[in-house]
């Protein structure tokens, strides 16, 4: 069990978090050993590595991995790590190869793991070294799930359905094809940039943050959206204009905000400067509507798959990965995604949207990055770290929809990373899954 | 093109060229943000790749994200460009509120392909390198060093910029924005 007093540092019920969280070594160290260790993460995508031998390099909290496909066509996620002195075996962002090969001293392994050369084996290692005992580490869970692969470290961690939960409703809305047909997404892309802050302001940022608005005003002033050349202000298209926000968290910390537009919604016209794409859009969206029926009114904006998956779902549309590398140093890793199959005009479209809206050079993150900087160098001093962060917004005003699974609240709302936190408390204090996964939640909401 | 014969003439443009470089980052070091965009021609490329580490033998065909192709940290046109001066003249882009202080060096200019010919040079593509410093609010520096490839045209008695593929010499990009211009 934790030292940390972390029931008093996390208090739920009187909506206050102490800064230590956001700025210690120890909750950094702790978050390492307990949390990443245990929860399902993003690896990679199956479009990043279509073939056999494929391999991209990804990581996982503060450590190398290698998503690779073996040659029999299986996916693995090994520790990118030699297991003679530590090497990394692989220091190439991606490619083919049927075999990874340490540079060190040159012990070599193949593409489902296996150590298969150890140089001088006979003279050196025989009766002693047991190969097959030698394997590259491997995330004991991977699971792929509509293009996206998902590896935890703990054997005993339920399948990745089970841990995503309803959230499923929203992150299908990423990972669909715009009209509606299962999965059909590819990475196009991938920023990696270094944030001088706290991961969790990323990952908050995304679980449904809508209050941070005020800090894109310029962007919004400017218009920098997909029909910004057509005169339209605003960084994105007013698609959801009249359909309900909605801010919905689930028992196992994952947090989005959505749209649930009316019955009778209808398409609204889009990247007006490009009638191709504009049509484009008109027609995926009537089929999505008759292809997914009521499920369809779900629209979706942000989302933050517990604990550091972030995703915009539209406009524009990628995963985020925030890895901790210090309690105020953070490692980005973005992955934009389109339809694998749209027109080469749409996806060209799409692509310059996103690089002018994400990232280190996009024009509205830039200011969550300032932000984020910011707040986490303001937290760092003796006299700040004496005072919590204030998570009161909408206590109380949380319902559990009718209309939509999960705790779903109609007013903008910091109920999303409340509940992220108290998941991310029962992580720290060590807990078994059963609880991870809020199963005990009926007694807390009642209580609340 | 074949590369300019080095005479008189040839010197007289690489010092013109030189000097339209070195004024140019001057706008840009002096704030003077719309002076700059006059300065950009209205079919402007502005490109900058994103670099990868890939295995010896592969550079020329995967280490750099291709302009017209995916994700880059800059493929855009001078209207995007123009979007990023106005958010700076905003006065409420956070990420350049308040100004950061930038300082652009320029060297190791080259002329490396002249049109139709020296003595009437009507465009040309110039290399470089560039080292830009950053500092902004109190402790936060970046050095963003790398090379430059640029496609002047000529403009009476002046250039436009035609195209700028801007090369940075990092593969994780170590500053938290690209919110200054190249």
């Amino acid at each position: 069990m934790t030292m940390l007093p972390i029931d008093q540092m996390i208090d739920i019920a009187r909506g206050t978090i102490s800064r230590e969280i956001f700025v210690a070594p120890e909750f950094h160290r702790e978050e390492l050993d307990k949390l990443f260790t245990r929860a399902w993460l993003f690896v990679g995508h199956e479009s990043q590595i279509p073939n056999k031998r494929d391999f991209f390099v990804s990581r996982m909290g503060d450590e190398s991995v290698i998503l690779c496909r073996d040659t029999l066509g299986k996916v693995h996620v090994f520790l990118n790590s030699c297991r003679h002195r530590g090497m990394k075996v692989c220091r190439y962002e991606s490619g083919n190869t049927s075999l990874f090969v340490c540079p060190y001293h040159s012990w070599s392994y193949t593409t489902d793991g296996k150590l298969q050369g150890v140089p001088l084996y006979r003279v050196l290692y025989e009766g002693n070294l047991d190969r097959a005992e030698w394997s590259l580490i491997e995330t004991p869970k991977l699971e792929i799930y509509k293009g996206t692969v998902w590896a935890s470290w703990d054997p005993a961690a339920p399948d990745f359905m089970t841990y995503l939960g309803d959230a499923v409703d929203h992150l299908d809305q990423v990972l669909d094809c715009r009209d509606g047909r299962p999965g059909g997404s590819e990475v196009i892309g991938i920023h990696k940039w270094i944030l001088p802050a706290n991961w969790k302001f990323a990952a908050e940022n995304f679980l449904g943050d809508t209050y941070h608005n005020p800090s894109h005003r310029s962007v919004d002033m400017i218009g920098i959206g997909p029909s910004a050349r057509a005169g339209q202000t605003g960084r994105r298209d007013n698609e959801y204009n009249k359909g309900q926000h909605v801010w919905v968290n689930y028992p196992a910390g994952h947090g989005v905000h959505s749209v649930w537009m009316p019955p009778d919604f209808e398409y609204q016209p889009s990247y007006m400067q490009y009638p191709i794409v504009d049509e484009y859009f008109r027609h995926c969206f009537n089929e999505r509507k008759q292809r997914l029926g009521d499920k369809a009114r779900i629209m979706p904006f942000t989302g933050n798959l517990f604990p550091n998956t972030s995703y915009h779902g539209r406009q524009p549309r990628g995963l985020c990965v925030w890895h901790p590398h210090s309690p105020t140093e953070t490692e980005a890793w973005r992955f934009f995604l389109v339809d694998a199959d749209a027109p080469a005009e749409v996806k060209d479209v799409l692509r310059r949207f996103y690089m002018r809206y994400s990232g280190p050079a996009g024009m509205t993150e830039q200011d969550d990055m300032e932000n984020w900087l910011y707040a986490t160098k303001a937290s760092t001093g003796t006299i700040a770290r004496r005072y919590p962060f204030n998570y009161q917004q909408s206590m109380g005003a949380t319902a559990r929809g009718d209309f939509m699974a999960g705790d779903v609240s109609v007013q903008i709302t910091e109920q999303n990373a409340r509940n992220y936190y108290q998941v991310y408390a029962r992580y720290l204090k060590g807990d078994g899954w059963d609880s991870l996964l809020g199963r005990g939640d009926v007694v807390r909401q009642a209580a609340e | 093109m074949t590369p300019p014969l080095r005479g008189p003439a040839w010197f007289a443009l690489k010092q013109d060229v030189e000097d339209f470089l070195y004024m140019e980052a001057d706008l840009l070091d002096q704030r003077m943000f719309r002076e700059w965009l006059d300065l950009l021609a209205e079919d402007l490329v502005y490109f900058m790749p994103i670099r990868r580490n890939v295995k010896f033998g592969q550079h020329a065909e995967k280490e750099n994200t291709r302009q017209g192709e995916g994700i880059s940290w800059f493929d855009e046109d001078k209207w995007t460009l123009g979007k990023r001066v106005e958010q700076i003249l905003t006065g409420v882009h956070y990420a350049e509120e308040p100004l950061s202080r930038v300082t652009h060096m320029v060297s190791n200019v080259r002329l490396l392909e002249v049109a139709p010919s020296v003595d009437d040079a009507a465009e040309v593509v110039v290399g470089c390198r560039f080292l830009v410093y950053q500092n902004r609010v109190e402790y936060e520096t970046n050095t963003f060093v790398g090379r430059r490839i640029d496609t002047l045209r000529r403009n009476g008695d002046s250039w436009l910029i035609a195209r700028r593929e801007m090369i940075l010499e990092q593969n994780v990009l170590m500053a938290k924005n690209l919110s200054i211009l190249f």
